[in-house]
């Protein structure tokens, strides 16, 4: 099977965000980078665990951005995938991104199209799902469960509103990956060695034009400082959620 | 014209599709166009959408769209919006929602919005804010193509009644066959699902064990609120990984906010901290969720929570 997996860079989960003075852009100081963690742990390691099946195949990576980017993309490396791409663009939005990986994987024959539910940074969740629709292909979101004996048909658990819901589906198709499809795994010394020689393409962009852009960040409203409630005057708290908040 | 795609459930229209409708009528009044409804399937009384500011409701009956394949959803919500003329196509940022939106946006070669939180400014522009980096900063996305589709993030504004019911139409279009098969769907009945929740009582290490769980559930039953928990406690298995709220779970947006022995760790946080109203309830008085908290309370949790039933019930009681 061939199973292409899209890897987005985001800022560390303990990030602190800050802003610039304009409020335009993030305040790239001491932020640490990651793999989107829906992406590397549940797309990547699920595409894996697949190809090492014994219905074998190969795993390709594709990220659409600058060059340093690459640390992450070496990481997908080191945990196992065979080859990258970059897609040498600087997005400003879910449909460039999508775009670029669409007409990459249009040449690339591609069995499945993992990634992540959404990114951590942007919360869209509408890469999948844009993907597929420049395929013209199914897209299942939100799976958490994958399997296929054959690799042409897959059976897939997605997660919907308050319970599960379970598909079959032929290939190829679009997936995005919910915790429980794998477990995280860490790269070892032989895998990171590795790495380094594994290929990592390197493609231009083709011409997109944006069609909707972040133009102004703000910070969530300060909370007003917390209200102390003695404990054993839990009638106060009721009273105040009920008068104060009128949240009951 | 702005159409909105109401979702409904077996035939029947949740709080997310009157919030959506409530959206594109307000945001059909600022552009000074009319709003519609679009339902698909089975679909129960899609009239009362003229409640919430619809002035028509157009309805493809085809049965086969009450299962969702994005695939088809998307065409034929598509061909709708076209067929209609409309120029803001207005989704809720469901399950359902977030399968379709991209799929649109992308066939429509639409700018889009996944989630937002308040209503569109159109003084300069088009532009929709919406909640980023899991919660922690806010958004303003500028959206320069004649065609928009947006999600509404759920509870981000209350479905306002404005008028009567309105007339439905049946729109005619070809639904492509499906090409995904449904094997089954299993949804766990009587409870409120934690996205739509508006109000949540979760609990996290503080409770020392899943055997000690009752307090909680016992607090979620009295307010009739949906129960969550902490990443920790759902990675040890104490609790079912559907109740995690936080960065790497479900990011929730309820009116009240209960937290139950959470220390408030900023992954955790990140998921939550948009609840209009939150409790903290931990013995620890340096725990960092008292920061993020309206009301605090440090003491003994298996002290407070079953002072606090009481005192839920006897308000309940009298209520």
């Amino acid at each position: 099977m061939k199973l292409l997996v899209c890897v987005s860079k985001t800022p560390d989960t303990t990030t602190k965000i800050v802003f610039n003075a304009a409020g335009n852009e993030l305040d790239t100081n001491g932020v640490q980078y990651i793999m989107n963690p829906y992406d590397e742990w549940y797309a990547l390691v699920r595409a894996l665990e697949l190809k090492e099946s014994p219905l074998g195949g190969s795993v390709t990576i594709i990220n659409v951005g600058p060059d340093a980017n690459d640390a992450i993309i070496r990481k997908g490396l080191a945990i196992g995938a065979d080859e990258a791409v970059r897609i040498n663009a600087d997005p400003k939005s879910a449909l460039n991104v999508a775009f670029q990986i669409a007409e990459y994987a249009k040449q690339g024959n591609f069995d499945m199209i993992l990634l992540g539910k959404e990114t951590i940074d942007y919360n869209g969740s509408e890469i999948g799902a844009m993907v597929a629709e420049f395929l013209d292909l199914p897209f299942i979101s939100y799976a958490s469960k994958l399997d296929t004996a054959d690799g042409k048909t897959a059976t897939i658990q997605r997660d919907i509103e308050g319970g599960i819901e379970v598909v079959e589906v032929a290939t190829p198709f679009v997936l995005s990956a919910a915790k429980g499809l794998a477990e995280q795994r860490i790269p070892n010394m032989k895998g990171i060695m590795m790495a380094k020689s594994k290929p990592l393409n390197v493609l231009a962009p083709a011409p997109f034009d944006e069609l909707s852009v972040p133009v102004h960040y703000d910070l969530p409203p300060a909370k007003a400082s917390v209200r102390m409630i003695a404990p054993e005057n839990m009638e106060e708290l009721v009273r105040l959620l009920h008068e104060e908040a009128k949240v009951i | 014209m702005v159409l909105v795609f109401a979702e409904s459930q077996k035939g029947t229209f949740k709080k997310s599709a009157f919030e959506a409708v409530t959206y594109g009528y307000k945001t059909a009044q600022a552009l000074g166009t009319s709003c519609a409804a679009l339902v698909l399937g089975t679909a129960n009384d899609a009239a009362q959408l003229g409640k919430y500011g619809a002035s028509k409701v157009f309805h493809v009956a085809d049965t086969s769209l009450d299962q969702l394949d994005s695939q088809v959803h998307t065409a034929v919500i598509a061909a709708a919006a076209q067929q209609v003329g409309a120029k803001v196509v207005i989704l809720s940022n469901s399950s359902t929602g977030k399968a379709i939106l991209g799929r649109l946006a992308a066939r429509l070669r639409a700018g889009s919005v996944a989630g937002a939180n308040s209503l569109p400014d159109v003084s300069n522009g088009f532009v929709v804010k919406k909640g980023v980096f899991s919660g922690k900063a806010i958004a303003s996305y500028a959206i320069s193509s004649e065609l928009k589709v947006i999600s509404v993030m759920g509870n981000s504004l209350q479905p306002e009644a404005v008028g009567a019911d309105a007339a439905v139409e049946a729109l005619n279009i070809p639904v492509p066959a499906s090409k995904v098969k449904i094997v089954s769907v299993s949804r766990i009945e009587g409870t409120v699902p934690l996205p739509e929740a508006e109000l949540v009582v979760s609990a996290g290490r503080g409770m020392k064990g899943p055997e000690n769980w009752g307090i909680v559930e016992e607090m979620a039953n009295i307010l009739g609120a949906t129960t969550a928990c902490s990443r920790p406690v759902a990675d040890t298995h104490w609790r079912p990984h559907h109740e995690h709220v936080g960065q790497t779970g479900i990011a929730i947006r309820p009116n009240l906010y209960i937290a139950i022995g959470i220390s408030g760790a900023i992954q955790h946080l990140a998921g939550v901290n948009n609840s209009k109203t939150i409790v903290v309830i931990n013995k620890d008085p340096e725990a960092p969720f008292f920061k993020a908290a309206d009301y605090g309370v440090v003491g003994d949790l298996f002290e407070v929570v079953p002072r606090l039933n009481e005192a839920f019930k006897k308000f309940k009681a009298n209520a």
